[in-house]
């Protein structure tokens, strides 16, 4: 499996050197290999399904229970000014 | 051979919930910022999603009000990119199995032609945070009080051929989702923003190449961006270019649309089942219950309306632009019901205009339905004329008393009285004789001079019928 690790770092937002690209990328491969079993199972008949727990969806009254925690909660950001958090500039 | 426009549209829609879509937070607009957030729309590890069950429910309502299926088994999925306004690195969305598949959008065409437009599907997401930029150097900021609020997509099917078309298939959509009370829909609050497919085809071939103009929130801007976007593909194409498929933004200022394309370029959402959620499943006798409290739609008061109170297309179309409107219009009518056609014409054309002016409006009117029928009643029984009605009106908007007290107080009853008027009419003929003498020549377009000159003389009070009809005596005589 030829997987483009340079790509995959990208989306994910991940500096990798050329060098760590290369040793990363039949690591990422083995790992596919071994999850690509799952192909082999014969689903014949079987319902597809997309969560594992055939459980209904729990739902929310829309109800206001959260405060104002903005201090705790800005706590680990490492700038902020007047409230807001401080990124860098994401348009040109 | 001529050029077709083909235009499909996305709605996105926030759905008027007091709770985000999946967490306690509060969806109050114009807080202070970051003030209404929690781990759940941070994005911070550990947290679970938890749907709002109105923001279901009123999903559902949207979709049984444009004849759509409702889908009683529903997933969620993941949507992954980067944005720092999006704090958990993907959206929470409805990828594979919407809510609401199906249904359809119906709009009558400035020349009158109904047309029906199909809708895809809506499905259930989430808002991302705002960013700012505008007078910053190097940086953005962030406010995460909208992430996470819950949002419908509605999306059409590519059945506009014009940007009118696209038009008055948002307003119609507008209309409802207003009239439905799912969304504030205010277009000012990005609470109704409209993403525009937009291709060009020689008509009979298949579709051509689209591009899309994002996150517009002004129907002026819509049909701006629309009308732009077809010279340009045309005139590519016609000079021997290709279309290339691409995001672009409305500039408003420079009248002119860009590409996004840098921005675009690294997009791969990769979306799989969000694993947090399982299925959303509602019953149909839950669907049958949302069905039966459906209130009354746009569509269907504007036939109500031309059929039990006759009044025209236009008329029937401006009084149900709000609900609002329409409850006002028939308290009036309730109030006066001798002449439903009165109360059209003295709602839509005096009142609004007189409110517009103002500042105001219905919900802000200075001038009940109660206060205004009890001067409509005065017309009808013809104690003052439409002239002085106006005048009347003016005062009513400005002072709380009743039409009857000014009537009084003016002295503004009308002059019905033959014997009064045929004086009146003497007196303005004794002082033109000329005219008099022109109008008996054979010029008849000076009726409308001694209509004048009778009204003014009569300081507006006399009764407009009896003038034209004496005055038609007198002259000929």
């Amino acid at each position: 499996m030829d997987i483009d690790v340079k790509k995959v770092a990208m989306l994910s937002r991940i500096r990798l050197t050329d060098d760590e690209a290369a040793e990363l990328g039949p690591q990422l491969a083995s790992i596919i290999g071994y999850i690509e079993q799952l192909s082999e199972v014969d689903t014949d008949g079987v319902e597809p399904t997309a969560h594992p727990h055939d459980a209904a969806m729990p739902l929310r009254a829309n109800v206001v229970s959260n405060s104002n925690r903005r201090d705790a909660l800005q706590a680990s950001s490492p700038k902020l000014e007047s409230g807001l958090y401080v990124v860098p500039k994401v348009i040109e | 051979m001529s050029w077709e426009t083909v235009i499909g549209l996305e709605v996105h829609c926030q759905i008027n919930t007091d709770t985000k879509a999946f967490c306690g937070c509060s969806t109050a607009f114009g807080s202070e910022p970051n003030t209404q957030t929690c781990p759940v729309c941070l994005g911070m590890p550990g947290q679970l999603p938890v749907l709002n069950t109105l923001a279901v429910d009123k999903s559902i309502l949207t979709g049984l009000a444009i004849n759509a299926d409702i889908n009683l088994e529903s997933k969620f999925d993941r949507k992954n990119y980067f944005y720092p306004d999006l704090p958990k690195g993907y959206q929470i969305t409805q990828f594979t199995v919407p809510i609401v598949e199906g249904g359809h959008i119906d709009i009558v065409s400035k020349e009158g032609v109904k047309k029906r437009l199909g809708v895809t599907r809506i499905h259930m997401e989430e808002d991302a945070g705002k960013s700012m930029h505008e007078g910053l150097d190097a940086v953005s900021h962030i406010d995460l009080n909208r992430s996470g609020i819950p949002l419908m997509e509605i999306v059409s099917e590519p059945d506009m051929r014009s940007a009118d078309e696209a038009i008055a298939y948002l307003k119609q959509l507008h209309q409802i989702i207003r009239f439905l009370g799912v969304s504030g829909a205010d277009m000012e609050k990005g609470q109704f923003r409209c993403d525009a497919n937009v291709s060009v085809r020689r008509t009979g071939e298949p579709f051509g190449t689209r591009t899309e103009m994002k996150n517009m929130n002004s129907f002026r801007f819509i049909k701006q961006a629309i009308e732009f976007e077809v010279v340009r593909q045309i005139e590519i194409i016609e000079d021997g270019g290709k279309i290339v498929q691409e995001s672009r933004l409305w500039d408003s200022v420079k009248n002119e649309s860009r590409s996004m394309r840098s921005k675009e370029e690294a997009h791969d959402y990769r979306y799989f089942p969000e694993p947090d959620l399982p299925p959303l499943r509602v019953s149909q006798a839950h669907v049958d219950a949302i069905k039966d409290s459906m209130p009354e739609l746009p569509g269907q008061l504007r036939q109500r309306f031309e059929t039990d109170f006759n009044l025209s297309a236009y008329d029937a179309d401006v009084l149900t632009q709000t609900r609002a409107t329409a409850e006002w219009y028939e308290t009036l009518v309730a109030a006066h019901p001798a002449d439903p056609k009165r109360c059209a014409n003295w709602m839509a054309n005096e009142l609004l205009g007189r409110l517009k002016e103002a500042g105001k409006n219905l919900a802000s009117s200075p001038v009940s339905a109660l206060r205004l029928a009890a001067l409509l009643d005065r017309i009808a029984d013809n104690t003052i004329n439409g002239k002085s009605a106006k005048d009347i009106l003016d005062d009513m908007m400005v002072s709380d008393d009743s039409a009857d007290a000014i009537i009084e107080s003016k002295g503004l009853k009308q002059v019905s009285d033959s014997g009064a008027i045929d004086a009146i009419i003497q007196a303005v003929m004794a002082a033109n004789p000329n005219q008099v003498e022109g109008y008996r020549g054979g010029k008849d377009k000076l009726m409308g001079f001694f209509v004048g000159q009778v009204m003014k003389a009569s300081r507006g009070k006399a009764n407009p019928a009896m003038v034209n009809q004496r005055l038609k005596a007198l002259l000929n005589g």
